[in-house]
This record gives structure tokens, C-alpha cells and sequence, in this order.
């Protein structure tokens, strides 16, 4: 069982969609929405809540800052 | 535990930065420079010196960088970021004083302003993204193009018979007296944005401490200009680029003094 259980907050409206943050999570959990924000983007959303382990990889790689995670001790 | 319950301020282990303003960013999607942006800005609130700090914004994508670092910020001409660094450095020696520019604006246009000013050893940092392209307008070759490089103005690859090499500035500029620190990073794995950041702490601590120039040059890549989506475009970069542009530090000492 995972030691820590992480979630991340999506800023959908300033998402591009540049998929980079699926890419970085070590876990794979991370893909696109098939629904698009006001600038016609499909933005990223969390797609297995409960694998996260809020390790902040998306975070990190995000050009957008458009990801905040946060993370509990299990 | 569901995510309404970890979504508590005492659970936060990353967000956007405050020194980084809410303006939404221009650049493509997958664009380096809203990493470096980023990195910067979180070394600012870090150290506690947004108040100190003035950057020097160039011409090329990052025009606007002034728009999303909360920081005093100064625009200069194409390539002439350096020259108006030195002034601000020189007049308010106290401040911690960084240009941001691309590889168009400080290794073509502006290749005077940034020798001339790392050999003076302005106590300055100069933030260097290389994409090996003029990203802005429309992606032509730049002195770093790869050879082979394929670029809207060299559609069959970069001849270097008859356009020359990919031009190491980074290199170069080590080899001055006046210069202190200069590394080469990237930002497109989390190790390296990890150390990319510790590289900006460590530069614009030396800016404070006059130490003499600083030079962070970021491999990065362009994606819309190279033609690929983002993931490929740094797959490319991490094969092609890094190559030529080696990572890591190729110069860590303090500038020269030989008295008056
Ligand atoms: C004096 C002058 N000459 C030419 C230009 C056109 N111009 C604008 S941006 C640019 C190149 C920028 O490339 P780079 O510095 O690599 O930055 P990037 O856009 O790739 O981030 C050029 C040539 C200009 N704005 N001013
Ligand atoms: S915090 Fe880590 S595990 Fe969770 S989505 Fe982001 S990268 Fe994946």
C-alpha cells in the first residue's frame, strides 16, 4: 500500500493541454479531458484519484503552473 | 481518504508561485520558457528578494516576461539586454540584476553586448534559452541551429559549408575573466528542474555578492518551431541537442581581480 496519498487541483482554464505532465507522472494517471475550456483546449484532469501519491512530478514539468497538489501521510 | 479531505492548506506541496503574476501565459503549449519562468521566479521568493530584483526582458517569445514575473522589469532593444543590465547593476549596485534572453537575441544580434559585458564582469546574471531557433518569428536558423538542423530558413538541414557551426556561446563566455559561473541546464525532467533551480539560486546569490557574471544557459526545446509536439520535441532535444550542448558547469570560481 502507497505511504502517501496525494490529489491535484486542475486551473482547467489555463490549461494548454501539452500532455507534458502525463508524460511526467511516474504513475500514468494523468490524461486528457474530452471536454475543452474557453480557449478551446482539452485540459488535463486526474483520471485515478485514488494511485496518486503526490509526488508533484506534474507540477513541476507544468509550463502553465496550472497544477497544485497536495499530499497526506498515510 | 477523499480529495476533498487531502485539499487542506497543511497538505499543500505545490502550487504556482506568488512572485509569478495571474496573467495568463502566450507561449505554445509545452513551451520551456513557462518552466524557466517559473523556476525563476520560485528562486526569487525562495531567497526573499523579489523586492531586490530587476530583470531585463529581450526581444523574441520572452518579450513579454514582464508581464508574468512580478519583479521590476526593464524591456531592451534585440540583444541589448546585457548593456542595460549594466547600467541598472552599476547604478544600484544593491539590486540583484538578470536578463532572460534566447539564443537569437544574445548569441546573434546581441553576440557584442553579451561578450563585452561578461568580459567587464558585470555582477550580473544572464539567463541564456537556447531552442536553436528564432522561435518569435516563425522559426528561422539561428547561430546555435544544429547541423543537419532542419529550420524555415534552411529547409534542407544547416549546411555548415556555407552557414558555419552551431555556435557554442556558453563556451566562450566561460573562457572570459569576468565571468564566474556559467552552467548549462534543462528543464524537461524533474531532476533537472530540480537542479536547473538550485543553478538560478546559485547565480543570483552571486549577482548579490558581486562575484562577476553569470551565465545559465537552459537547452530548451521549441516545439512549434522544430515541428513536433511537446513529449517528441524533448525526446528530440535530449537526443540531438544535449550532444552538442553538453549539461553541467563548465566554469564555478570568482572574476579575476588584478587591482586598479
Ligand atoms: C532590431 C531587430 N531586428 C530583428 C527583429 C526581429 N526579431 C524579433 S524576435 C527575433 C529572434 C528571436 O529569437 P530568440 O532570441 O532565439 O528567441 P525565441 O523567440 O526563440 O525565444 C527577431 C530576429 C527585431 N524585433 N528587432
Ligand atoms: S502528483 Fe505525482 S502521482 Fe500524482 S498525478 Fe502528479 S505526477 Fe502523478
Amino acid at each position: 500500500m502507497a505511504k502517501f496519498k496525494g490529489t491535484v487541483v486542475v486551473n482547467t482554464d489555463c490549461c494548454k493541454g501539452c500532455e507534458l505532465c502525463i508524460e511526467a507522472c511516474p504513475l500514468k494517471i494523468l490524461g486528457m479531458s474530452h471536454h475543452c475550456n474557453s480557449k478551446g483546449y482539452h485540459y488535463v484532469e486526474l483520471k485515478d484519484e485514488d494511485a496518486c501519491i503526490g509526488c508533484a512530478s506534474c507540477g513541476y514539468v507544468c509550463p502553465d503552473a496550472c497544477l497544485t497538489i497536495y499530499k497526506v501521510k498515510l | 481518504m477523499t480529495a476533498k479531505e487531502i485539499i487542506k492548506p497543511e497538505n499543500l506541496v505545490y502550487t504556482k508561485t506568488k512572485v509569478m503574476t495571474d496573467v495568463p501565459m502566450h507561449y505554445c503549449p509545452g513551451c520551456s520558457h513557462g518552466v524557466i519562468h517559473k523556476l525563476i521566479a520560485e528562486a526569487i521568493e525562495e531567497m526573499g528578494i523579489q523586492e531586490k530584483t530587476i530583470g531585463v526582458a529581450p526581444v523574441g517569445c520572452s518579450v513579454f516576461a514582464y508581464n508574468y514575473l512580478d519583479v521590476d522589469f526593464q524591456e531592451a532593444a534585440h540583444g541589448r539586454a546585457p548593456a542595460v543590465a549594466t547600467a541598472i547593476k552599476r547604478l544600484q549596485p544593491d539590486k540583484c540584476v538578470f536578463t532572460y534572453q534566447g539564443d537569437g537575441d544574445l548569441a546573434a544580434i546581441g553576440t557584442a553586448e553579451t561578450i563585452h559585458t561578461c568580459n567587464r564582469g558585470e555582477n550580473i546574471v544572464i539567463f541564456f534559452i537556447n531552442n536553436a531557433i528564432y522561435g518569435m518569428t516563425g522559426g528561422q536558423m539561428a547561430p546555435t541551429t544544429l547541423e543537419g538542423m532542419k529550420t524555415s530558413t534552411c529547409p534542407y538541414g544547416r549546411n555548415t559549408d556555407i552557414y558555419g557551426f552551431p555556435l557554442k556561446i556558453s563556451d566562450l563566455l566561460a573562457e572570459l575573466d569576468g565571468t564566474c559561473y556559467v552552467t548549462r541546464q534543462s528543464v524537461h525532467k524533474v531532476g533537472n528542474i530540480v537542479k536547473a533551480k538550485k543553478a538560478i539560486k546559485k547565480a543570483l546569490q552571486n549577482s548579490m555578492d558581486g562575484k562577476g557574471t553569470s551565465v545559465v544557459e537552459f537547452v530548451s526545446s521549441c516545439n512549434s518551431g522544430w515541428k513536433m509536439s511537446p513529449h517528441k520535441a524533448n525526446l528530440w532535444m535530449e537526443e540531438n541537442m544535449f550532444a552538442k550542448y553538453p549539461l553541467g558547469d563548465l566554469k564555478d570560481t570568482e572574476k579575476k581581480h588584478y587591482g586598479q
